[in-house]
């Protein structure tokens, strides 16, 4: 690695070039014969939560499941809808409206249907139509045709569709652990911020898992900058 | 020289209360009160009588007569009220110019030469106002309109004054200044000693211009009987509305959707050939039993014939079940309640990118789910966070509220909850000896909370707490009063909770997750 050190800054990168080209070339081929179709797009992804999931944000067309955090999934609604995509959510009713607004969601473009009843997989279908995220929870298992329809369905439009809880053919599933709140005490203070940490199970790959602030004192998310903390220097 | 039209002015006095009146079928002799921001706006004969006054205020008018009826003072109640009587007018007399609700002009010589008579003519006009119910009525003929509308206010017994031609200046001369509506001239010319509109008159006309300009000089002519406003008779509003009626009753929302749906597009052809959409409409449906369900519905864009027909199926669904209604409909109207012209929804020539797309997919959701069931959020004012979410179903306009920009004091601190639930789920909380924690009169939590559980099967260690937080709100309205303690905590795997006590029952509110 020292022999460029002789040559000028410029003549470095033009020798870089090729190496860095054939690298991306390798890289994505690797990713071709991996990926279930080719040239997969990408959605506007929060930088905190992007290089955790496979391929380095979310996809169109996709399906991603989130383990019952509802902040997890406002984390993956953030990016898209900064990047002006409208989001709809369907069969969440509890889905905190002003934590969504305050964590940088715009309302403006966010649709709710509550209660979709046993319509739940049209309701989808046709919201994903539509919009460009959908967010579902299932009130039951669905079968595989239907599923598989309405993975077509979101391929076809380029929606990505996150899945509150577990869907079989999903990119990657993302879970929250060892999450530790600071502020409150013992009967003083109140709830102000929290680190967890982000697991990203995906198909192929190991489990990716990042610390993170989820939400910060500004109720933003972002990465735990690589300070060891207290329990994992002494540990 | 300006030419003078012989115009009759006809009055309906304290219209807002015949309004009011005729709208909410009441009494005529009953003791009304129209409170306009918290003061009152119009009041009837009896009330007046009790001593309530115009701009006194509502607590002071409730003294003086404790039995008035209150209603809140709508304008648009007073234009819609008064559009049949000039229908009845115009049946009467063509040519009729609406002044403002309750007060309208029209030509007189027309009339004068086929009544045989101005006073002829202004008696038909009275018995065809007495016919629709409205009495009291007063009639003004003079020349011009200022001069006609004084007429008819002119406290005489008669009901019809008529001043003749050419003796409008000496028929105001004795009125005071402030007739003019002009507060700022009517002081200055009392200080130069003028106090009536024959003083005023007899100035120079050049030098009330020199001095007040032209509007002084417009002014200075109606004092003098020179009134040039001409009667501009209004275009009478072409008919748009739609009514269909069902003989024998319908009693299945299907049917009555289908039987609409000729009328529908009929309604949206003639408000096409009008060049009109229309973004808000007004359905009334009768029924066998005699209830009249009234509602607006507002559409984000412009109303199409199929997006008619799912507004009808949503109301007739709305109070009944599926498809079976209480009682047969006999009757359904559609009024087009704001019409814009159609130039202005004109689809551009590249379409107007993904917001009719978007619109059109949520609007086939809707009609899968019923009008209420898509909808768009906003946050509001409040304390606790199922009041701070307002939701809106797609189309309708967001209801003026709380903001939430203004102080709450005692509202959460940041960050909100991310999990707010419909209903609170009931919950309880516990100290180390295994008794339900409660909080007393003065806010001293009973014991520390050690465990606590929010589906009354597993309980959990609490790991962190905060609270009691007190909040008393509305206590002087027994119906919306509410008095609870809420507390946050953290159990062992890190889950967050928002739990309230009220009248000694712990629920949980929201998670933080």
């Amino acid at each position: 690695m020292f022999e460029y050190g002789a040559m000028s800054p410029a003549a470095a990168t033009l020798a870089e070039a090729p190496t860095r080209a054939t690298v991306e070339q390798l890289q994505s081929r690797i990713r071709q014969m991996q990926a279930t179709r080719l040239d997969t797009r990408l959605i506007a992804t929060h930088p905190a939560i992007a290089p955790l999931l496979p391929g380095g944000g979310l996809k169109e067309g996709a399906t991603y499941s989130v383990d019952s955090s509802a902040t997890l999934l406002m984390a993956l609604l953030v990016g898209p809808s900064a990047a002006g995509s409208w989001c709809g959510v369907v069969g969440v009713p509890e889905f905190g409206v002003e934590a969504a607004q305050r964590f940088g969601i715009d309302l403006e473009r966010l649709v709710l249907v509550p209660h979709p009843g046993d319509q739940w997989l049209g309701v989808a279908a046709a919201v994903a139509d539509v919009l460009g995220v959908v967010v579902i929870r299932p009130p039951r298992r669905a079968n595989d045709s239907s599923v598989s329809r309405l993975t077509a369905r979101l391929r076809q439009r380029g929606a990505t569709l996150i899945v509150l809880g577990p869907w079989p053919q999903s990119e990657a599933m993302l879970s929250l652990s060892e999450s530790n709140w600071s502020g409150i005490g013992q009967g003083h203070g109140h709830l102000s911020a929290r680190q967890v940490t982000v697991t990203v199970t995906s198909r192929v790959g190991r489990p990716r898992s990042a610390r993170m602030w989820l939400p910060d004192p500004q109720e933003q998310f972002r990465e735990i900058e690589s300070v060891p903390s207290l329990r994992e220097a002494a540990g | 020289m300006t030419t003078i039209t012989r115009t009759m002015v006809l009055w309906c006095p304290d219209w807002p209360i015949t309004a009011a009146i005729r709208a909410h079928s009441l009494a005529a002799d009953a003791p009304i009160a129209l409170i306009d921001r918290g003061t009152v706006f119009a009041c009837s004969a009896a009330a007046r009588r009790e001593g309530v006054r115009r701009g006194q205020r509502l607590r002071d008018a409730q003294v003086r007569c404790p039995e008035i009826l209150l209603f809140p003072y709508e304008a648009a109640l007073d234009s819609r009220v008064f559009e049949p009587v000039i229908e009845v007018i115009e049946q009467t007399m063509p040519g009729v110019q609406l002044l403002r609700p309750g007060m309208c002009s029209m030509r007189a010589q027309g009339p004068a030469r086929y009544y045989g008579g101005e006073e002829e003519a202004a008696l038909w006009l009275l018995d065809a106002l007495d016919e629709l119910g409205i009495h009291g009525s007063r009639v003004g003929v003079a020349d011009g309109p200022f001069t006609a509308e004084h007429a008819a206010r002119s406290p005489k017994r008669a009901r019809i004054t008529i001043v003749p031609e050419g003796t409008s200046a000496e028929f105001l001369s004795p009125m005071p200044l402030r007739v003019l509506d002009e507060p700022t001239l009517a002081t200055l010319l009392l200080r130069l000693g003028i106090r009536t509109l024959g003083e005023f008159s007899r100035l120079e006309n050049a030098d009330v211009e020199a001095r007040f300009g032209a509007p002084g000089a417009r002014l200075h002519a109606l004092a003098s009987g020179l009134d040039g406003h001409p009667v501009i008779p209004r275009v009478p509003p072409e008919e748009l509305d739609t009514v269909i009626a069902f003989e024998p009753a319908l009693d299945r929302v299907d049917q009555v959707a289908f039987g609409f749906r000729a009328s529908a597009d009929s309604f949206i052809q003639s408000l096409v050939a009008a060049r009109l959409v229309c973004t808000a409409i007004r359905i009334e449906i009768d029924s066998d039993s005699g209830d009249v369900s009234e509602r607006s519905w507002l559409h984000p864009r412009s109303f199409t014939a199929a997006d008619v027909v799912d507004r009808l199926r949503w109301q007739l669904q709305g109070g009944a079940g599926d498809s079976g209604l209480g009682s047969g409909v006999t009757r359904v109207r559609v009024v087009p309640e704001s019409v814009d012209g159609i130039g202005n929804h004109e689809q551009g020539l590249w379409g107007t990118g993904h917001d009719e797309r978007i619109h059109h997919g949520l609007s086939r959701v809707q009609s899968m789910l019923g009008h209420g069931g898509v909808l768009t959020a906003a946050v509001g004012g409040g304390r606790t966070q199922r009041d701070r979410e307002k939701l809106i179903p797609w189309g309708d306009r967001e209801p003026a509220g709380k903001s939430s920009t203004q102080p709450w004091p005692g509202r959460l601190p940041a960050p909100a909850p991310s999990t707010v639930f419909e209903l609170p789920l009931p919950a309880s909380v516990f100290a180390g000896d295994g008794s339900v924690i409660d909080v007393d009169d003065r806010g001293i939590l009973s014991a520390v909370p050690s465990r606590f559980s929010t589906d009354n099967r597993t309980t959990l260690p609490v790991s962190a707490w905060a609270g009691p937080w007190p909040i008393a709100e509305r206590w002087w309205d027994a119906g919306t009063a509410r008095t609870a303690n809420r507390f946050q905590v953290v159990d062992e795997t890190g889950a967050a909770w928002l739990l309230v006590l009220e009248d000694h029952l712990w629920w949980a509110e929201a998670r933080y997750d």
